[in-house]
């Protein structure tokens, strides 16, 4: 799980070089990373529709779903493979993200709706409201929608984090809030009079900055930026673990009262990889919803963000990339299975966990991790 | 809590500022703790003197613990006063700000990071700015290089220094955490039970590497291994029931007879 033993060197640029040099998985995953980019737009845009290597606009944006969740699952990662923080609610703030953006393309949509009206959203004339909410205002413009799409996710997480760390809840108690908080915010949204369109969320985008949604060409910019932003996601997180604050986080994992006896505000460490976190599941979910085309309450229910976690069990934590092929290996599954065989989804999803947290305690990675040394073995040898 | 965050910016206690101008690094006076009526200080009044190694014996229960909680702020006391030196009140501050302030704890049970090398482990003990702002920028330059090569040899562990501290032999886990503590330099070690657990040659190294860090340092060493004690200690503190029974050289404390009637067989 731990990457084998690093020289002593902390981060400069070369450092930092250094410690992806080292980060074999990393690597592989980046480069498979930047083949998709390249490959993806020329199968989808360029080889013509009939050719057997043509890459259809669905499968792009089921890839770029893939992604987006493999940015949660690394945010989820984050916090609990090296902080040690169990998280069970992170679904809430891939929501949030979500829903921020969500509320710019529904005052994007304007007369094009059901209704017709130029400002309120179709559920809202159905509710009979006659004027936008207060907090609706400024959604209509996307530099605001995009700086929402942080700053809920990330001032909920610092709220929440604040006063959990502070009172130095941990363990199975913080995972349990984190399950209460996801569960109480989907109760909020559920409710029509919230003015977040109740349990039907948002559908019927249209468009996102005058460019029509359904157009391929937009759906490939929205694939190339989830692409872009899962790529620097992960370089943000592996430069974060490799620095000195990275080191530290993984001491307050293991021995928590030593770090704090070393010196260091164990909370405020806590706390700012918890918002961190946070505003990657965000982003996560604001490029989740203009590729599905629909954002509801049912993003906060407590088992979605319980699945996060599966994923990253699966995948194997305290890796980052591990998150990445928890996350794909698992929703390509569940993405057959539901359609091949929908009732037995959620037994083969508990049976793949229980399976992989007896067997593979360290995760799939873990898995090649071990044939790899097995391999090192033979007189061959790396 | 706010409290303490708000102080935390503006006081800075450098182990260099230590005023320890009556001699004494350690002041505890009339320190009471109840748990739930069970009182496990009972007006502990105690000095330490800079450079001293002290031992601290006692049966179980006798508060050794809840002593060395009280003097790094992880217990309040319900009354007395805890200084360090004459101008830093140990009770007004956290547990990271006591450690910063120069007063290093070793644990009962080693407590090391266990997935981090031995060099990752003293570098993180280092002193220095530990905000994770700062930390997220930190280099390390040649001369923290060079103070670590030198703990390292201290504590015997140079030729381990890329090794994980998870795979170090328990001895080499308590010297490694006595390292961490000198990367702070502070001017108080307080050391639990060190040689629980060790083997004969282990317990010498370690009451070797304790004899030669008092002078530079205050050691209060809490040890029930009367052996180990009367090879490393000068003066003796005998705590029962929370408060000093005797106090001085291990044959005075030994012939005490209210210590030989609570510590029998001692």
């Amino acid at each position: 799980m731990v990457d084998a033993v690093t020289p002593p060197s902390t981060l400069d640029a070369a450092g930092f070089a250094a410690a992806i040099r080292a980060d074999r998985g990393g690597k592989a995953f980046l480069t498979v990373l930047v083949v998709a980019i390249m490959v993806v737009p020329a199968l989808n845009l360029l080889v013509p529709g009939g050719s057997a290597l043509h890459l259809s606009s669905y499968t792009v944006t089921l890839l770029g779903k893939y992604m987006t969740y493999a940015m949660l699952a690394m945010a989820v990662d984050l916090v609990w493979g090296y902080c040690g923080i169990l998280s069970l609610g992170h679904g809430a703030f891939f929501a949030l993200g979500g829903y921020a953006i969500g509320m710019y393309l529904m005052r994007q949509i304007g007369t094009r709706g059901v209704y017709g009206d130029p400002v309120l959203p179709d559920f809202m004339v159905f509710l009979n409201w006659k004027e936008l909410p207060w907090f609706w205002h400024g959604f209509e413009s996307f530099p605001f929608a995009a700086a929402m799409v942080f700053l809920a996710p990330g001032v909920l997480a610092l709220v929440f984090g604040f006063l959990a760390f502070r009172s130095r809840v941990s363990g199975v108690y913080l995972s349990i809030m984190t399950q209460a908080l996801t569960y109480a915010l989907m109760l909020a949204f559920f409710r029509n009079d919230m003015g977040f369109g109740g349990n039907n969320g948002f559908t019927d985008f249209k468009d996102i900055l005058g460019f029509s949604l359904q157009a391929p060409s937009t759906r490939m910019v929205l694939f190339l930026g989830t692409a872009l932003s899962l790529g620097g996601s992960y370089l943000l997180c592996r430069y974060i673990i490799a620095s000195r604050a990275g080191r530290v986080i993984q001491a307050v994992r293991d021995a928590e009262s030593r770090a704090r006896f070393l010196g260091y505000r164990v909370e405020s460490y806590k706390l700012w990889m918890f918002v961190l976190s946070a505003l990657l599941a965000g982003l996560a979910g604001a490029l989740y919803v203009p590729q599905i085309g629909i954002i509801n309450p049912s993003e906060f229910s407590p088992a979605s963000s319980i699945e996060i976690v599966i994923w990253v069990a699966i995948g194997g934590r305290g890796t980052l990339y591990g998150a990445v092929v928890g996350a794909f290996l698992v929703n390509y599954a569940k993405t057959y299975f539901t359609a091949a065989l929908p009732s037995m989804w959620l037994y083969a999803l508990g049976a793949l966990f229980v399976l992989v947290t007896l067997f593979l305690p360290s995760g799939v990675v873990g898995l090649i991790g071990e044939w790899r040394r097995h391999a090192g073995r033979q007189p061959k040898g790396l | 809590m706010a409290r303490q965050s708000g102080r935390s910016r503006s006081s800075k206690p450098a182990p260099a500022g230590l005023d320890a101008a009556r001699g004494y690094a350690l002041y505890l006076e009339d320190i009471t703790v109840s748990f739930d009526g069970f009182r496990a200080l009972n007006a502990l009044t105690l000095y330490v003197g800079v450079g001293e190694l002290r031992c601290i014996i006692g049966p179980n229960g006798a508060g050794k613990t809840t002593m060395m909680d009280v003097i790094t702020g992880k217990t309040r006391p319900d009354s007395g006063s805890a200084w360090f030196g004459q101008s830093i009140d140990l009770l007004q501050l956290t547990e990271p700000e006591i450690a910063q302030a120069g007063i290093g704890r070793k644990f009962q049970k080693p407590t090391v990071f266990e997935k981090h090398t031995v060099f990752d482990n003293l570098e993180l003990a280092m002193t220095g700015n530990k905000k994770v702002w700062t930390s997220l920028f930190a280099r390390i330059l040649p001369t923290q290089i060079e103070r670590i090569e030198e703990v390292l040899t201290r504590i015997g562990l140079l030729d381990q220094r890329l090794a994980l501290a998870g795979t170090l032999s328990h001895g080499q886990k308590q010297w490694l955490e006595i390292g961490m503590l000198l990367m702070q330099d502070p001017q108080v070690l307080l050391v639990d039970e060190p040689v629980a657990g060790m083997t004969p040659q282990e317990i010498e190294r370690t009451a070797e590497l304790l004899i030669s860090l008092a002078g530079r340092h205050s050691v209060v060493v809490v040890e029930h291994d009367m052996a180990f004690v009367r090879s490393i200690a000068r003066k003796v503190t005998v705590l029962h029931e929370g408060s000093v029974l005797a106090e001085g050289s291990i044959d005075d404390v030994q012939k005490h007879p209210k210590v030989i009637e609570v510590y029998l067989g001692v």
